[in-house]
């Protein structure tokens, strides 16, 4: 399966199409998609609510079913990638299970793959240091605040060997100051898992500090309008914020959004 | 989003259908059970009446036919399986039989007629609409109370609350009697029964529902200087209503359940607790379960009414989906 | 008539100690909460039993509170017969039967959608029906002792527990859901470490009501034929002799079986959903 995954690559779009069906008629969600994530990107998503952004994400996921086109997720359809155990999600909210320990939780998709309960208890300890929650595997989530849920929920997507993580706007609930702090820690985790991320967000600081590629999305029909290679090096202080490339990149997102809205 | 609700929306509707379906299958399978389970409940009696009346039974007699198994007489004798559906007091009446008895007992009897299931209905409604009356007003006074004074809901709110852990529908004989015995009987020793049935869970309900504003309104109506009957007429009051209809709704319930046992230990002639407990002296089954579909019946018209009452006085309210 | 004067005196005694507690600077602390209630009670209970001597009820009408605790202390193998009789024959098991056999039909209909669509409409219904009614024909099919007690409570608790925990099999939310999809969970998997643990708060609530319909359904259904023994027997024999101080002895059983039974089941409670904010708080 890796063998020849080098000049493969990891997520394949081709013309994909999504249309709910509805009482007022029906909803293009996604329309003639085009997209190859390459091992190793960091992919942002960005858009406006309603752009098909996370509808993308969920078809990755295979979550939702695309009613048109072709998907594959490691040379595999969506579904299969998914009975695989490919890829590790994390939500807008972390979705702890309030009734297991920190630690339980992460175990959860362990126990649910069966590795063995020395595997377990090695694999927490390895993720709660990924996130930096050393100390915290016994605490209930009700007794964390959100940050540290979201880096748990995060400890959680990468307990098992997934090499995509698909993260649709996990930091949106969160304040500006913890989200920055988590967006330097995921580029860390990022370097040292060698992952490849698909990450949905509607901000785009966020997205270009974040991202190697850049797919901006527009609504009515849900439709990729513009897809940016962040010219930014890999490694990236968060000052990098303040440098005229990156304002560039910046300025290119806006107004591939501005445009996505104009014609409509 | 959109999306997703409006998919949502769709399948509602389509699956609006199904459920009917569904219900309807459910019920179907009930009655076809039911009158499964009728042929070997009332197997031994039909073939006791055949003996009687001289037909061949297999086996002939009584008493060898008294431990065996009730499916293996019905293999042995099949040309009685209709019987078992017609007999006079079946251990299990057929539901036609239950609905004959309905249709004679409402429609084809006179309302002022002893054998009217109307008339019966009446009785036992009455004093559950007299008692649900009291008891939900009362009930709404000392939530009132509990929730303006805090002596009252330290003191009180406590044993408003274990009251609901007891089966205090076991004080229902005393009353009846001790009511009976200074004079007092009729509909008002079942009113008091059903008042205190339905007392305890208004007052609580009641409670939990004018302390639902939160915060943040209560300090809204703060900085307007509000006085606290302003408060509780703007605030506390609209906002209980949606717990105050669920609270009536069990209320209710519980107010016919305390009719029905009030007309159990004197022996009642009439209501619907006279009809079960005159059936089961006499073994009339068929009677029984009809006037247990009346109260059932009785019951779910009651509750229905509250809910569409609910409908539009919180739609009114504009609290309604 | 100083008795009945004297019971005025311990009402406005009790109401002004509450009055002190209440707004006194310890009205908070869980002493003033387990306090006050039980001031009232004993007023209430002193204030009866000056009014009864007082006006020298008769008996067949109100007893004291002394009366009814001598009768009681009298009483207590009497009174331990029916509670075995009633409660723990006819009632637990009863409650047993009915919430185990309700568990797993709810399982049964949030497996299998068109069940859960077709039962659930006529489970509501049915839950709130006068089922006590049931009880002569339970009576006439089980016989006189505690087996057809326990069958009305079984009738009597099943469909309140059904409702309740097909509600509570469906309190998952979909991002939780779709979290043990992107794991591949299988059926099992997600119903054991996701839908169940997240049912247990719905579970108990239809555990709590039940242990009250599970007494009125026992003792109710004794009204309707009994052996001589059981708590519902005893009261409607006792009410017919007139001899009210037995009545109350057994309601008073009656109360604090009701309250141990909820206070156990509510205890569970407390150490299964620790983590629910209704139990955090």
């Amino acid at each position: 399966m890796k063998t020849e995954s080098t000049t493969q690559p990891v997520i394949e779009a081709r013309q994909l199409d999504l249309t709910f069906q509805t009482n007022d008629g029906p909803i293009h969600a996604l329309k003639d998609v085009n997209l190859t994530v390459d091992k190793g990107d960091f992919v942002s998503f960005i858009g406006p609510s309603g752009c098909g952004k996370t509808t993308f994400l969920r078809c990755i996921a295979a979550l939702e079913t695309p009613t048109g086109g072709a998907l594959t997720v490691n040379g595999m359809t969506a579904d299969e990638a998914r009975r695989n155990r490919a890829y590790g999600y994390v939500f807008q909210a972390a979705g702890l299970y309030p009734w297991r320990t920190i630690a339980k939780n992460i175990k959860l998709p362990l126990e649910i793959m069966g590795y063995s309960a020395s595997e377990q208890e090695e694999r927490v300890k390895k993720v709660l240091e990924l996130v930096d929650l050393e100390g915290f595997g016994g605490k209930f989530p009700w007794q964390l605040s959100g940050g540290m849920q979201q880096r748990a929920s995060i400890a959680r997507a990468l307990a098992f060997d997934a090499d995509i993580l698909l993260m649709d706007e996990p930091f949106g609930a969160l304040d500006e100051i913890v989200r920055d702090h988590l967006n330097e820690q995921l580029l860390a985790l990022w370097a040292r898992t060698e992952k490849t991320i698909g990450f949905v967000t509607h901000s785009i600081p966020e997205a270009v500090y974040l991202s190697t590629k850049i797919v901006v999305m527009s609504p009515r029909p849900g439709r990729i309008t513009d897809v940016i290679d962040s010219p930014l090096p890999r490694e990236r202080p968060l000052d990098i914020r303040d440098t005229p490339e990156f304002i560039e990149v910046a300025h290119r997102v806006r107004e591939g959004l501005r445009a996505g809205h104009t014609d409509e | 989003m959109c999306a997703k609700a409006c998919v949502r929306g769709i399948r509602m509707s389509s699956a609006g259908i199904k459920a009917v379906w569904a219900v309807l299958t459910v019920v179907g399978v009930i009655i076809l059970f039911w009158y499964a389970a009728s042929v070997p409940m009332n197997i031994k009696g039909v073939l006791t009446e055949f003996e009687r009346a001289g037909e061949e039974v297999d086996p002939p007699k009584a008493v060898d036919r008294r431990d065996m198994s009730e499916f293996e007489l019905v293999i042995d004798n099949p040309y009685a399986i209709d019987e078992t559906w017609e007999q006079d007091r079946p251990r299990l009446p057929a539901p036609h039989q239950v609905a004959e008895e309905l249709w004679e007992t409402t429609v084809e009897k006179k309302i002022t007629s002893k054998r009217s299931l109307i008339y019966h209905a009446w009785v036992t409604l009455s004093a559950t609409m007299l008692g649900f009356a009291i008891g939900t007003g009362l009930g709404i006074l000392l939530a009132v109370g509990i929730v303006h004074s805090r002596v009252m809901d330290l003191s009180v709110m406590p044993w408003a609350i274990v009251s609901q852990t007891i089966p205090i529908i076991a004080l229902a004989p005393m009353i009846i009697v001790v009511l009976y015995s200074i004079g007092i009987q009729g509909i008002i020793p079942k009113a008091i029964i059903s008042a205190y049935l339905s007392f305890f869970p208004v007052v609580v309900g009641m409670v939990k529902g004018l302390r639902s504003p939160d915060a943040m309104q209560l300090d809204l109506l703060r900085t307007y200087n509000a006085s606290q009957s302003q408060g509780f007429w703007k605030l506390r009051l609209p906002a209980s209503m949606p717990y105050l209809f669920t609270s009536l709704k069990i209320g209710i319930a519980a107010s016919l359940v305390g009719a029905i046992v009030g007309e159990l230990p004197t022996g009642a002639v009439a209501g619907l607790g006279a009809r079960l407990l005159a059936g089961s002296y006499y073994g009339q089954t068929v009677q029984i379960w009809s006037a247990l579909f009346a109260a059932a019946i009785l019951a779910a018209c009651l509750v229905g009414l509250l809910g569409m009452l609910e409908r539009t006085v919180l739609k009114r309210m504009g609290m309604a989906q | 008539m100083i008795p009945v004067l004297g019971a005025f005196g311990v009402w406005l005694f009790g109401w002004w100690l509450n009055s002190r507690l209440a707004s006194g600077p310890y009205s908070d602390t869980r002493m003033v909460r387990f306090l006050a209630p039980l001031i009232f009670g004993l007023t209430v209970i002193a204030i009866w039993e000056l009014v009864v001597r007082g006006l020298d009820v008769p008996l067949v009408i109100l007893p004291a509170p002394s009366v009814i605790a001598v009768r009681f202390a009298d009483s207590v193998p009497i009174l331990w017969a029916d509670f075995v009789q009633t409660i723990i024959k006819g009632a637990l098991s009863g409650y047993l039967i009915g919430c185990g056999s309700a568990f797993l039909m709810a399982i049964a209909v949030d497996r299998w959608d068109f069940l859960r669509l077709g039962l659930l409409p006529v489970g509501n219904f049915v839950a709130a029906l006068p089922i006590v009614g049931t009880a002569p024909i339970l009576v006439m099919w089980f016989g006189f002792d505690w087996h057809s007690k326990a069958a009305v409570v079984v009738v009597m608790v099943f469909f309140p527990m059904l409702v309740n925990t097909v509600a509570g099999l469906r309190e998952a939310t979909a991002m939780q859901r779709d979290l043990m999809e992107t794991y591949a969970a299988t059926y099992w998997q997600s119903f054991l470490k996701l839908r169940l643990p997240a049912a247990m708060p719905f579970v108990f609530n239809g555990l709590k009501i039940s242990t009250t319909l599970a007494l009125i359904g026992a003792i109710v259904a004794e009204f309707f034929g009994s052996p001589t023994l059981g708590m519902g027997f005893r009261i409607s024999t006792s009410v017919g002799q007139l001899s009210l101080d037995m009545v109350w002895a057994e309601i008073v059983v009656a109360a604090l079986a009701g309250t141990a039974f909820y206070g156990l089941v509510a205890m569970i409670e407390k150490g299964v959903t620790f983590w629910h904010p209704s139990q955090r708080g």
